[in-house]
Protein backbone atom coordinates (compact mmCIF):
# COMPACT_ATOMS: atom_id res chain seq x y z
CA UNK A 1 0.00 0.00 0.00
CA UNK A 2 2.49 2.54 1.26
CA UNK A 3 4.92 1.59 -1.99
CA UNK A 4 1.90 2.07 -4.22
CA UNK A 5 1.41 5.69 -2.96
CA UNK A 6 4.97 6.68 -2.73
CA UNK A 7 4.97 5.80 -6.52
CA UNK A 8 2.29 6.99 -8.05
CA UNK A 9 1.26 10.21 -5.59
CA UNK A 10 2.51 12.41 -8.12
CA UNK A 11 0.94 11.35 -10.94
CA UNK A 12 -2.50 11.21 -8.33
CA UNK A 13 -2.61 14.01 -7.98
CA UNK A 14 -1.74 16.29 -10.76
CA UNK A 15 -1.31 13.96 -13.44
CA UNK A 16 1.76 14.31 -16.00
CA UNK A 17 1.91 17.77 -15.74
CA UNK A 18 4.37 19.52 -16.31
CA UNK A 19 6.11 17.67 -18.66
CA UNK A 20 2.20 17.07 -19.90
CA UNK A 21 -1.62 18.45 -19.25
CA UNK A 22 -2.34 18.73 -15.82
CA UNK A 23 -4.78 15.78 -14.27
CA UNK A 24 -5.51 13.86 -11.37
CA UNK A 25 -6.87 15.11 -8.36
CA UNK A 26 -6.07 18.89 -9.50
CA UNK A 27 -7.69 18.18 -12.74
CA UNK A 28 -10.95 17.76 -10.62
CA UNK A 29 -10.97 19.91 -8.24
CA UNK A 30 -10.18 22.31 -11.26
CA UNK A 31 -13.20 21.44 -13.06
CA UNK A 32 -15.72 21.54 -10.37
CA UNK A 33 -14.62 24.96 -9.29
CA UNK A 34 -14.75 26.41 -12.76
CA UNK A 35 -17.80 24.23 -13.50
CA UNK A 36 -19.76 26.27 -10.65
CA UNK A 37 -18.36 29.38 -11.44
CA UNK A 38 -19.36 29.18 -14.74
CA UNK A 39 -22.74 27.91 -14.10
CA UNK A 40 -23.42 30.25 -11.55
CA UNK A 41 -24.73 33.16 -13.82
CA UNK A 42 -26.37 30.99 -16.06
CA UNK A 43 -27.85 29.31 -12.91
CA UNK A 44 -29.11 33.53 -11.86
CA UNK A 45 -30.33 34.31 -15.10
CA UNK A 46 -32.12 31.02 -15.18
CA UNK A 47 -33.54 31.25 -11.47
CA UNK A 48 -34.23 35.16 -12.04
CA UNK A 49 -36.58 34.53 -15.24
CA UNK A 50 -37.98 31.47 -13.41
CA UNK A 51 -39.46 34.05 -10.59
CA UNK A 52 -40.03 36.55 -13.06
CA UNK A 53 -43.77 38.27 -13.67
CA UNK A 54 -43.02 37.72 -16.99
CA UNK A 55 -44.35 34.65 -18.82
CA UNK A 56 -42.17 34.78 -21.64
CA UNK A 57 -39.15 34.44 -19.75
CA UNK A 58 -40.55 31.75 -17.09
CA UNK A 59 -41.87 29.30 -19.72
CA UNK A 60 -38.79 28.60 -21.20
CA UNK A 61 -36.43 28.57 -18.64
CA UNK A 62 -38.82 26.19 -17.09
CA UNK A 63 -38.32 23.79 -20.03
CA UNK A 64 -34.58 24.27 -20.09
CA UNK A 65 -34.15 22.99 -15.99
CA UNK A 66 -36.79 20.60 -16.49
CA UNK A 67 -35.40 19.22 -19.42
CA UNK A 68 -31.81 18.98 -18.14
CA UNK A 69 -32.62 17.73 -14.45
CA UNK A 70 -35.02 15.10 -15.97
CA UNK A 71 -31.71 13.89 -18.27
CA UNK A 72 -29.09 11.72 -16.80
CA UNK A 73 -25.49 13.83 -16.72
CA UNK A 74 -24.03 11.13 -18.87
CA UNK A 75 -26.46 11.96 -21.75
CA UNK A 76 -25.43 15.30 -21.36
CA UNK A 77 -21.82 14.70 -21.56
CA UNK A 78 -22.64 12.73 -24.27
CA UNK A 79 -24.59 16.04 -26.39
CA UNK A 80 -21.60 18.00 -25.36
CA UNK A 81 -19.00 15.33 -27.30
CA UNK A 82 -20.82 14.76 -30.13
CA UNK A 83 -22.87 18.25 -31.16
CA UNK A 84 -20.27 21.26 -29.61
CA UNK A 85 -17.42 19.84 -32.66
CA UNK A 86 -20.39 19.85 -35.59
CA UNK A 87 -21.76 23.16 -34.05
CA UNK A 88 -18.58 25.28 -34.11
CA UNK A 89 -16.40 22.53 -36.76
CA UNK A 90 -13.60 22.64 -34.17
CA UNK A 91 -12.22 19.77 -32.13
CA UNK A 92 -12.71 20.33 -28.60
CA UNK A 93 -10.88 19.00 -26.14
CA UNK A 94 -12.12 16.78 -23.52
CA UNK A 95 -11.61 19.30 -20.46
CA UNK A 96 -13.42 22.10 -22.81
CA UNK A 97 -16.49 19.15 -23.39
CA UNK A 98 -16.57 17.58 -19.63
CA UNK A 99 -17.04 21.59 -18.22
CA UNK A 100 -19.80 22.75 -21.31
CA UNK A 101 -21.55 19.68 -20.07
CA UNK A 102 -21.15 20.64 -16.27
CA UNK A 103 -22.16 24.00 -16.61
CA UNK A 104 -25.09 23.25 -18.22
CA UNK A 105 -25.89 20.41 -16.18
CA UNK A 106 -25.08 22.50 -12.58
CA UNK A 107 -26.89 25.28 -14.42
CA UNK A 108 -30.14 24.01 -13.82
CA UNK A 109 -29.52 22.40 -10.50
CA UNK A 110 -28.24 26.10 -8.83
CA UNK A 111 -31.26 27.76 -10.56
CA UNK A 112 -33.63 25.70 -8.61
CA UNK A 113 -31.71 26.15 -5.69
CA UNK A 114 -31.74 29.88 -6.24
CA UNK A 115 -35.40 29.68 -6.75
CA UNK A 116 -35.94 28.06 -4.26
CA UNK A 117 -33.91 30.87 -2.36
CA UNK A 118 -35.63 33.83 -3.62
CA UNK A 119 -39.12 32.36 -3.32
CA UNK A 120 -37.95 31.13 0.77
CA UNK A 121 -37.82 35.02 1.36
CA UNK A 122 -41.09 36.48 2.73
CA UNK A 123 -43.09 38.08 0.63
CA UNK A 124 -43.33 41.32 2.58
CA UNK A 125 -39.30 41.89 1.23
CA UNK A 126 -40.58 42.28 -2.61
CA UNK A 127 -43.28 44.13 -1.63
CA UNK A 128 -41.86 46.71 0.16
CA UNK A 129 -39.31 47.23 -2.17
CA UNK A 130 -41.55 47.86 -4.62
CA UNK A 131 -43.42 50.29 -2.37
CA UNK A 132 -40.32 52.78 -2.30
CA UNK A 133 -40.80 52.84 -6.00
CA UNK A 134 -37.84 50.08 -7.16
CA UNK A 135 -38.41 48.73 -10.25
CA UNK A 136 -38.62 44.85 -10.10
CA UNK A 137 -34.94 44.14 -11.23
CA UNK A 138 -33.83 46.65 -8.66
CA UNK A 139 -35.64 45.03 -5.74
CA UNK A 140 -34.00 42.25 -6.91
CA UNK A 141 -30.39 43.54 -6.66
CA UNK A 142 -30.37 45.55 -3.51
CA UNK A 143 -33.54 43.27 -1.43
CA UNK A 144 -33.61 39.90 -2.27
CA UNK A 145 -30.68 38.69 -3.85
CA UNK A 146 -28.43 40.06 -1.25
CA UNK A 147 -30.25 37.40 1.21
CA UNK A 148 -31.28 34.98 -0.52
CA UNK A 149 -28.02 34.31 -1.54
CA UNK A 150 -26.56 34.34 2.19
CA UNK A 151 -29.65 31.84 2.61
CA UNK A 152 -28.36 29.89 -0.23
CA UNK A 153 -24.62 29.68 0.61
CA UNK A 154 -24.89 25.89 2.34
CA UNK A 155 -26.73 24.62 -0.98
CA UNK A 156 -24.32 26.13 -3.25
CA UNK A 157 -21.52 24.22 -1.20
CA UNK A 158 -23.39 20.86 -0.96
CA UNK A 159 -23.90 21.57 -4.89
CA UNK A 160 -19.78 21.90 -4.90
CA UNK A 161 -20.24 18.47 -3.70
CA UNK A 162 -22.54 16.80 -6.37
CA UNK A 163 -20.13 18.85 -8.89
CA UNK A 164 -17.04 17.23 -7.72
CA UNK A 165 -18.46 13.56 -7.91
CA UNK A 166 -20.03 14.41 -11.11
CA UNK A 167 -16.46 15.65 -12.84
CA UNK A 168 -15.60 11.63 -12.56
CA UNK A 169 -18.07 11.20 -15.76
CA UNK A 170 -15.06 12.80 -17.99
CA UNK A 171 -13.78 9.33 -17.71
CA UNK A 172 -15.75 8.22 -20.80
CA UNK A 173 -14.47 11.16 -22.73
CA UNK A 174 -10.78 10.11 -21.58
CA UNK A 175 -10.40 13.05 -19.47
CA UNK A 176 -7.64 12.63 -17.08
CA UNK A 177 -9.39 13.20 -14.05
CA UNK A 178 -8.85 11.62 -10.81
CA UNK A 179 -10.95 8.36 -11.24
CA UNK A 180 -9.49 8.10 -14.66
CA UNK A 181 -6.40 8.33 -13.07
CA UNK A 182 -6.60 5.62 -10.81
CA UNK A 183 -7.57 3.34 -13.45
CA UNK A 184 -4.52 3.76 -15.05
CA UNK A 185 -1.92 3.51 -12.20
CA UNK A 186 -4.56 0.04 -12.00
CA UNK A 187 -3.70 -0.68 -14.99
CA UNK A 188 -0.40 -0.30 -14.91
CA UNK A 189 -0.11 -2.15 -11.39
CA UNK A 190 -2.36 -4.65 -13.01
CA UNK A 191 -2.75 -6.90 -9.08
CA UNK A 192 -3.88 -4.37 -6.70
CA UNK A 193 -7.42 -2.45 -8.13
CA UNK A 194 -9.30 -3.42 -4.63
CA UNK A 195 -6.37 -0.84 -2.99
CA UNK A 196 -5.96 1.63 -5.79
CA UNK A 197 -10.07 2.13 -6.28
CA UNK A 198 -9.93 1.96 -1.77
CA UNK A 199 -7.82 4.97 -2.23
CA UNK A 200 -9.81 6.65 -4.91
CA UNK A 201 -12.96 6.51 -2.92
CA UNK A 202 -10.96 7.61 0.37
CA UNK A 203 -10.21 10.72 -1.63
CA UNK A 204 -13.59 11.54 -2.90
CA UNK A 205 -14.86 11.19 0.97
CA UNK A 206 -12.75 13.13 2.56
CA UNK A 207 -13.33 15.95 0.19
CA UNK A 208 -17.11 15.58 0.02
CA UNK A 209 -17.64 14.59 3.68
CA UNK A 210 -15.29 17.71 4.55
CA UNK A 211 -17.23 20.24 2.53
CA UNK A 212 -20.76 18.68 3.92
CA UNK A 213 -20.22 19.18 7.17
CA UNK A 214 -19.18 22.70 6.33
CA UNK A 215 -22.02 23.04 4.41
CA UNK A 216 -23.95 22.06 7.55
CA UNK A 217 -22.01 24.09 9.90
CA UNK A 218 -23.08 27.18 7.78
CA UNK A 219 -26.50 26.04 8.02
CA UNK A 220 -26.56 25.70 11.70
CA UNK A 221 -24.90 29.46 12.12
CA UNK A 222 -27.11 30.78 9.50
CA UNK A 223 -30.17 29.54 11.40
CA UNK A 224 -28.89 30.92 14.80
CA UNK A 225 -28.50 34.34 13.74
CA UNK A 226 -31.87 34.51 11.33
CA UNK A 227 -34.14 32.06 13.02
CA UNK A 228 -37.13 33.76 11.09
CA UNK A 229 -36.00 32.52 7.35
CA UNK A 230 -35.80 29.24 6.42
CA UNK A 231 -32.04 27.85 5.15
CA UNK A 232 -32.89 26.54 1.87
CA UNK A 233 -31.76 22.90 1.69
CA UNK A 234 -31.32 20.98 -1.80
CA UNK A 235 -34.26 20.05 -3.78
CA UNK B 1 -56.18 63.72 -3.72
CA UNK B 2 -57.41 60.55 -3.49
CA UNK B 3 -60.91 58.95 -5.54
CA UNK B 4 -61.94 56.01 -5.75
CA UNK B 5 -64.72 55.38 -8.60
CA UNK B 6 -66.59 51.88 -8.67
CA UNK B 7 -63.90 49.91 -7.54
CA UNK B 8 -64.56 46.18 -7.45
CA UNK B 9 -62.23 43.49 -6.35
CA UNK B 10 -62.24 39.48 -6.71
CA UNK B 11 -60.07 37.18 -5.10
CA UNK B 12 -61.16 34.47 -7.31
CA UNK B 13 -65.05 33.57 -6.67
CA UNK B 14 -64.90 36.23 -3.62
CA UNK B 15 -65.63 39.73 -4.13
CA UNK B 16 -63.35 41.74 -1.54
CA UNK B 17 -64.17 45.07 -2.53
CA UNK B 18 -67.93 45.64 -3.67
CA UNK B 19 -68.37 49.43 -5.25
CA UNK B 20 -66.11 51.43 -3.61
CA UNK B 21 -67.05 55.54 -4.12
CA UNK B 22 -64.74 57.30 -1.39
CA UNK B 23 -62.42 60.65 -1.47
CA UNK B 24 -59.57 61.75 0.28
CA UNK B 25 -58.43 65.57 0.39
CA UNK B 26 -55.59 66.85 0.93
CA UNK B 27 -54.03 67.00 4.03
CA UNK B 28 -56.48 64.98 5.45
CA UNK B 29 -56.17 61.86 7.62
CA UNK B 30 -58.78 59.29 6.85
CA UNK B 31 -59.01 56.18 9.13
CA UNK B 32 -60.38 52.93 7.71
CA UNK B 33 -61.92 50.37 10.49
CA UNK B 34 -63.90 47.41 10.78
CA UNK B 35 -63.99 43.81 11.61
CA UNK B 36 -61.12 41.56 10.49
CA UNK B 37 -61.87 40.24 6.77
CA UNK B 38 -63.75 43.08 5.48
CA UNK B 39 -61.69 44.43 3.07
CA UNK B 40 -59.67 46.80 4.83
CA UNK B 41 -56.00 46.07 3.86
CA UNK B 42 -57.07 44.82 0.12
CA UNK B 43 -58.34 48.19 0.04
CA UNK B 44 -55.12 50.35 1.02
CA UNK B 45 -53.41 47.80 -0.78
CA UNK B 46 -54.88 48.94 -4.33
CA UNK B 47 -53.99 52.55 -3.87
CA UNK B 48 -50.12 51.81 -5.16
CA UNK B 49 -51.55 48.98 -6.67
CA UNK B 50 -49.95 46.41 -4.53
CA UNK B 51 -53.72 44.55 -5.48
CA UNK B 52 -54.79 44.77 -8.51
CA UNK B 53 -58.51 45.96 -9.09
CA UNK B 54 -60.95 44.27 -11.63
CA UNK B 55 -63.16 47.08 -12.26
CA UNK B 56 -63.66 50.80 -11.94
CA UNK B 57 -61.35 53.63 -11.54
CA UNK B 58 -58.83 55.10 -8.57
CA UNK B 59 -57.63 58.34 -9.38
CA UNK B 60 -54.12 59.74 -7.42
CA UNK B 61 -53.28 63.65 -7.85
CA UNK B 62 -55.78 63.54 -10.68
CA UNK B 63 -54.16 60.38 -12.20
CA UNK B 64 -55.52 57.10 -13.64
CA UNK B 65 -53.19 55.03 -11.24
CA UNK B 66 -54.19 51.96 -14.31
CA UNK B 67 -53.73 54.12 -17.15
CA UNK B 68 -51.50 52.51 -19.91
CA UNK B 69 -48.07 53.58 -19.79
CA UNK B 70 -48.30 54.98 -15.78
CA UNK B 71 -44.54 54.90 -14.89
CA UNK B 72 -45.68 52.59 -12.00
CA UNK B 73 -41.97 52.85 -9.76
CA UNK B 74 -41.87 56.36 -10.37
CA UNK B 75 -45.98 56.32 -9.17
CA UNK B 76 -45.46 54.07 -5.76
CA UNK B 77 -42.42 56.45 -5.41
CA UNK B 78 -44.50 59.06 -4.20
CA UNK B 79 -46.69 57.19 -2.21
CA UNK B 80 -45.10 56.09 1.57
CA UNK B 81 -46.54 52.47 2.51
CA UNK B 82 -46.17 51.18 6.34
CA UNK B 83 -46.95 47.54 6.55
CA UNK B 84 -48.24 46.09 9.83
CA UNK B 85 -45.20 43.77 9.50
CA UNK B 86 -42.70 46.80 9.41
CA UNK B 87 -41.28 44.70 6.39
CA UNK B 88 -37.54 45.80 6.84
CA UNK B 89 -34.67 45.35 4.74
CA UNK B 90 -32.75 43.20 7.46
CA UNK B 91 -29.48 43.11 5.62
CA UNK B 92 -29.44 46.86 5.88
CA UNK B 93 -28.85 48.98 8.84
CA UNK B 94 -31.57 51.70 9.98
CA UNK B 95 -29.64 54.29 8.23
CA UNK B 96 -29.11 52.02 5.01
CA UNK B 97 -32.85 50.91 4.91
CA UNK B 98 -33.55 54.83 4.29
CA UNK B 99 -31.15 55.60 1.48
CA UNK B 100 -31.52 52.77 -0.26
CA UNK B 101 -34.70 54.16 -2.69
CA UNK B 102 -33.56 57.74 -2.37
CA UNK B 103 -30.20 57.12 -3.68
CA UNK B 104 -31.21 54.33 -6.30
CA UNK B 105 -34.65 56.35 -7.41
CA UNK B 106 -33.82 59.69 -7.09
CA UNK B 107 -30.42 59.56 -7.77
CA UNK B 108 -29.36 61.29 -4.56
CA UNK B 109 -25.63 62.07 -3.70
CA UNK B 110 -25.19 59.21 -0.62
CA UNK B 111 -24.30 62.24 1.82
CA UNK B 112 -27.18 63.98 0.93
CA UNK B 113 -29.24 60.68 1.13
CA UNK B 114 -27.48 60.25 4.63
CA UNK B 115 -28.17 63.39 6.08
CA UNK B 116 -32.13 63.28 4.82
CA UNK B 117 -32.38 59.78 6.32
CA UNK B 118 -30.64 61.45 9.36
CA UNK B 119 -33.22 63.85 10.10
CA UNK B 120 -36.23 61.32 9.29
CA UNK B 121 -34.46 59.09 11.83
CA UNK B 122 -34.35 61.93 14.31
CA UNK B 123 -37.54 62.78 14.00
CA UNK B 124 -38.97 59.52 14.73
CA UNK B 125 -36.79 59.39 17.52
CA UNK B 126 -34.56 57.13 16.70
CA UNK B 127 -31.31 58.87 14.97
CA UNK B 128 -28.91 57.30 18.19
CA UNK B 129 -29.86 53.84 16.45
CA UNK B 130 -28.80 54.93 12.70
CA UNK B 131 -26.39 52.05 12.46
CA UNK B 132 -28.15 49.51 14.04
CA UNK B 133 -29.70 46.60 12.29
CA UNK B 134 -33.44 45.43 11.82
CA UNK B 135 -32.87 42.71 14.46
CA UNK B 136 -31.45 44.21 16.77
CA UNK B 137 -34.46 46.91 17.22
CA UNK B 138 -37.43 46.64 18.73
CA UNK B 139 -41.26 46.01 16.73
CA UNK B 140 -42.10 49.61 18.05
CA UNK B 141 -38.30 50.99 16.54
CA UNK B 142 -38.91 48.75 13.37
CA UNK B 143 -41.97 50.63 12.90
CA UNK B 144 -40.65 53.70 13.14
CA UNK B 145 -37.63 53.16 11.04
CA UNK B 146 -39.99 51.71 8.63
CA UNK B 147 -41.90 55.09 8.77
CA UNK B 148 -38.73 57.22 8.18
CA UNK B 149 -37.69 54.97 5.23
CA UNK B 150 -41.43 55.45 3.29
CA UNK B 151 -40.78 59.90 4.61
CA UNK B 152 -37.19 59.53 2.38
CA UNK B 153 -39.27 59.31 -0.46
CA UNK B 154 -40.68 62.90 0.51
CA UNK B 155 -44.25 61.72 -0.82
CA UNK B 156 -47.35 63.66 -0.45
CA UNK B 157 -49.31 60.81 0.48
CA UNK B 158 -48.89 57.82 3.42
CA UNK B 159 -50.35 54.88 3.47
CA UNK B 160 -50.57 52.73 7.18
CA UNK B 161 -51.59 49.17 7.23
CA UNK B 162 -52.80 48.27 10.65
CA UNK B 163 -48.99 50.07 11.39
CA UNK B 164 -49.42 48.74 15.42
CA UNK B 165 -51.30 45.40 15.32
CA UNK B 166 -48.19 43.42 15.27
CA UNK B 167 -46.75 45.35 18.20
CA UNK B 168 -46.33 44.62 21.72
CA UNK B 169 -48.90 46.93 23.32
CA UNK B 170 -46.26 48.59 25.23
CA UNK B 171 -44.93 49.82 21.84
CA UNK B 172 -48.17 50.96 20.28
CA UNK B 173 -47.96 54.50 21.53
CA UNK B 174 -44.58 55.81 20.17
CA UNK B 175 -45.67 54.79 16.88
CA UNK B 176 -49.06 56.28 17.05
CA UNK B 177 -47.24 59.68 18.31
CA UNK B 178 -45.11 59.71 15.18
CA UNK B 179 -48.19 59.02 13.26
CA UNK B 180 -50.31 62.07 14.86
CA UNK B 181 -46.90 64.12 14.48
CA UNK B 182 -46.85 63.49 10.73
CA UNK B 183 -50.51 64.43 10.45
CA UNK B 184 -50.71 67.68 12.37
CA UNK B 185 -47.75 68.48 10.03
CA UNK B 186 -50.44 68.32 7.03
CA UNK B 187 -49.39 65.14 5.93
CA UNK B 188 -52.10 63.41 3.33
CA UNK B 189 -52.91 59.76 5.81
CA UNK B 190 -54.76 57.01 4.98
CA UNK B 191 -54.71 54.38 7.99
CA UNK B 192 -56.17 51.09 8.08
CA UNK B 193 -55.84 50.17 12.31
CA UNK B 194 -57.98 49.27 15.41
CA UNK B 195 -56.51 51.98 17.33
CA UNK B 196 -59.82 53.84 17.81
CA UNK B 197 -57.98 56.45 20.45
CA UNK B 198 -55.70 57.54 17.43
CA UNK B 199 -59.09 57.61 14.97
CA UNK B 200 -60.73 60.05 17.85
CA UNK B 201 -57.82 61.88 18.01
CA UNK B 202 -56.20 62.33 14.50
CA UNK B 203 -58.22 61.68 11.75
CA UNK B 204 -60.60 63.76 9.91
CA UNK B 205 -62.73 61.09 8.96
CA UNK B 206 -63.27 57.36 10.11
CA UNK B 207 -64.49 54.82 7.07
CA UNK B 208 -66.22 52.03 8.92
CA UNK B 209 -66.41 48.55 6.50
CA UNK B 210 -67.56 45.19 6.50
CA UNK B 211 -67.81 42.65 3.96
CA UNK B 212 -65.93 44.78 1.13
CA UNK B 213 -69.06 47.80 1.36
CA UNK B 214 -67.89 51.31 3.09
CA UNK B 215 -71.03 51.43 5.28
CA UNK B 216 -70.23 54.74 6.89
CA UNK B 217 -67.81 57.88 6.66
CA UNK B 218 -68.25 60.12 8.90
CA UNK B 219 -66.46 62.51 11.60
CA UNK B 220 -64.80 60.34 14.66
CA UNK B 221 -67.17 62.67 16.48
CA UNK B 222 -70.36 61.15 14.90
CA UNK B 223 -68.63 57.84 13.91
CA UNK B 224 -67.84 57.53 17.77
CA UNK B 225 -71.08 58.77 20.04
CA UNK B 226 -73.93 58.82 16.62
CA UNK B 227 -72.84 55.39 14.42
CA UNK B 228 -75.71 55.40 11.65
CA UNK B 229 -75.55 51.39 10.45
CA UNK B 230 -76.90 48.68 12.63
CA UNK B 231 -73.27 46.71 11.97
CA UNK B 232 -71.22 49.67 13.05
CA UNK B 233 -73.14 50.15 15.95
CA UNK B 234 -72.58 46.36 16.95
CA UNK B 235 -69.13 46.31 15.97
CA UNK B 236 -68.56 49.58 17.94
CA UNK B 237 -70.08 48.05 20.90
CA UNK B 238 -67.85 44.58 20.28
CA UNK B 239 -64.52 46.03 20.56
CA UNK B 240 -65.30 47.90 23.72
CA UNK B 241 -64.01 45.57 26.80
CA UNK B 242 -66.56 43.99 28.50
CA UNK B 243 -64.66 44.99 31.21
CA UNK B 244 -65.36 48.60 30.91
CA UNK B 245 -69.30 48.05 30.54
CA UNK B 246 -70.15 49.52 34.09
CA UNK B 247 -67.99 52.70 33.84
Amino acid sequence: MLELIQDYWVYFLIGQYPNGPLGGLALTLLLASLGLLLAFPIGLAMALARVSPWRALRWPAMGVIYTVRGTPLLMVVFWAYFLIPSLTGVKTSQFTTMLAALVVFDGAYLAEIMRAGIQGLPKGQMESARSCGLSWLQAMRFVVLPQALRHMLPSLINQFVSTIKETSLGYVVSLSEVSFIASQISAQVLTRPAEIYGLLALTYFILCFGLSRWAFWLERRLARRDPTVPVVTPP
Amino acid sequence: MIKLEAVNKWFGDYQALVDINESVAKGEVVVICGPSGSGKSTLIRTLNRLEPIQSGRIMIDGQDIHAPGLDINEFRSHIGFVFQQFNLFPHLSALGNCTLAPTQIRRLKPAEARERAMALLDRVGLAHKANAMPSELSGGQQQRVAIARALAMQPPLMLFDEPTSALDPEMVGEVLLVMRDLARDGMTMVCVTHEMGFAREVADHVLFMDAGKVLERATPDDFFNRPQHPRAQQFLADIRSPFDAQR
